[in-house]
């Protein structure tokens, strides 16, 4: 593996995470992590559609007039997520009976058409599916570990299977309900980009404004 | 191919080559996601009806380990009822979709405010109902679809009664969006245990059956028309409350359970 294909690959896993760097796909993130599995199918469908799109987005890059090449980008992503939705009610019922609406909702998520414009409409389709593909494992992989605390926690399984006793159950735990409402993944996407900005702290933002310290006498 | 040739030698801002490019690109998508939908279907309906399946049969506990659900469904017999009249109607149950009706001008009924207790604006004028008999023919188990709002979504679910119309088999819900761990409890088995075993009418034939913060102690005779809510679900619970009492009430089923109570229904 080359250096590029691997900083094309690999980057988005920590170093350009669309999530905890670029703040893409949260509504997303919020919505299907409460147990593994709904998170699981979120994320490989997510990955499916970006690495497709950025695919075929980059094989039309040299033939897409600039007018419409939004509408371009958007129809073609739409088609794709509209075929990963129907393969999923048809191999996998009960989980995309849980994701609803938020795989048609792949469509306008940040991540896809991010990539769309930034990466695959400058680069040949090769590396732009290898790049379609890190960024789904980047989006995966904070979707994994979000999904990991808010089950294990809330409810005290892993893929629906019960690792902690619960207390309503004759067990011993009992589980944060919180953990299971959306909010929660706010918190713990938060907690992640704190973790992964001390470790790196190129990863910091600037700040873009100072707040303007009053001199003396201006007091009103 | 020199046609192919020629519009990719056309600059790409010019107006031909856009709409050109717009047309193909839109056929080729189309193409793409309506072959997906024709050929995934027939797996797709294979999944709903799998689904309704097995949650007719959970719900009326027909479910027996070793047995598969489609084995265990060939006992249940599905019939389209008039709600109106309690009368049985020719139709195919299985071409008969309620929710379809439900939402369809000719096939519904618009609900008054003081009618519409479980929040759904409009019912079909038909419904499935799902029968279960012994040997003899004699009528074991009766399912009803039922559905009603709660606190952020419809739930759709089914009731089942035993053959006298009165005793509660089961209940269960299928598709609903409440809140997980408070609402979403409604899927608790623990919860829907109590359901079984309960009486819906009274002596006097009104409906008894409540969902409830107090339940009256065990030892009272009407302990067997109480249900215990939900804790921290009020609403919730106070919409299965409300669409328990509208599909089993004169909106509802209540003629054809009323027919089922004469004897007539089987």
């Amino acid at each position: 593996m080359t250096t590029e294909t691997r900083k094309v690959l690999l980057g988005p896993l920590f170093d350009n995470n669309p999530i905890t760097l670029q703040i893409l796909g949260i509504c997303s993130a919020l919505a299907v992590t409460s147990s593994m599995n709904t998170a699981l199918l979120m994320s490989l469908s997510l990955t499916l559609v970006t690495a497709f799109s950025n695919m075929f987005i980059s094989t039309v890059r040299n033939h897409t007039p600039s007018s419409i090449r939004i509408i371009v980008q958007m129809t073609i992503i739409a088609s794709l997520v509209i075929v990963v939705d129907q393969i999923l009610r048809a191999y996998a019922f009960d989980t995309s009976k849980r994701l609803s609406v938020f795989v048609g909702l792949i469509i306008t998520n940040c991540i896809v058409m991010g990539r769309a414009e930034a990466f695959a409409m400058q680069n040949p389709p090769g590396i732009s599916f290898l790049d379609g593909i890190g960024n789904g494992l980047g989006y995966s992989l904070i979707l994994m570990s979000v999904a990991f605390v808010r089950e294990l926690f809330g409810a005290g399984s892993l893929f629906g299977f019960q690792l902690i006793p619960l207390l309503k159950d004759g067990g011993w735990y009992v589980p944060n309900g919180l953990l299971l409402l959306p909010p929660s993944a706010f918190f713990l996407i938060g907690i992640l980009i704190w973790i992964l900005r001390t470790k790196k702290p190129e990863q910091r933002e600037v700040p873009e404004f100072r707040i303007h310290e009053p001199a003396k006498g201006e007091y009103h | 191919m020199s046609v192919i040739s020629d519009v990719l030698a056309l600059p790409n801002d010019s107006r031909k080559k856009t709409y050109i490019v717009a047309f193909v690109l839109c056929l080729i998508c189309s193409i793409a996601v309506s072959s997906a939908a024709v050929l995934l279907k027939p797996v797709q309906d294979k999944n709903k009806q799998f689904d309704k399946q097995r949650n007719i049969v959970a719900i009326a506990g027909l479910a027996q380990d070793g047995v598969s659900v489609s084995e265990a469904f060939k006992q249940v017999e599905a019939k389209v009822v008039d709600l109106q009249t309690g009368e049985y109607v020719d139709l195919d149950p299985k071409i008969f979709d309620a929710r379809a009706a439900a939402v369809d001008p000719k096939q519904n009924v618009v609900l008054s405010k003081e009618q519409d207790i479980a929040s759904i604006k409009r019912r079909a004028k038909y419904a499935t109902v799902y029968l279960v008999k012994d040997e003899q023919g004699k009528l074991q188990k009766i399912i009803l679809p039922i559905s009603g709002y709660g606190l952020w979504s419809t739930l759709h679910g089914f009731l089942a009664l035993q053959g006298d119309a009165n005793t509660i088999v089961g209940l269960g819900f299928y598709e609903h969006a409440e809140t997980p761990g408070l609402g979403g409890e409604v899927d608790n088995p623990n919860w829907k245990a109590q359901w079984i075993g309960k009486k819906v009418f009274d002596e006097q034939g009104k409906i008894a059956l409540r969902v409830t913060k107090a339940p009256v102690a065990d030892s009272d005779p009407r302990a067997v028309y109480d249900i215990d809510a939900l804790s921290g679900a009020t609403l919730t619970s106070n919409g299965v409350n409300n669409l328990v009492h509208f599909w089993l009430g004169p909106d509802g089923f209540g003629s054809y359970i009323q027919k089922i109570r004469q004897g007539g229904g089987a």
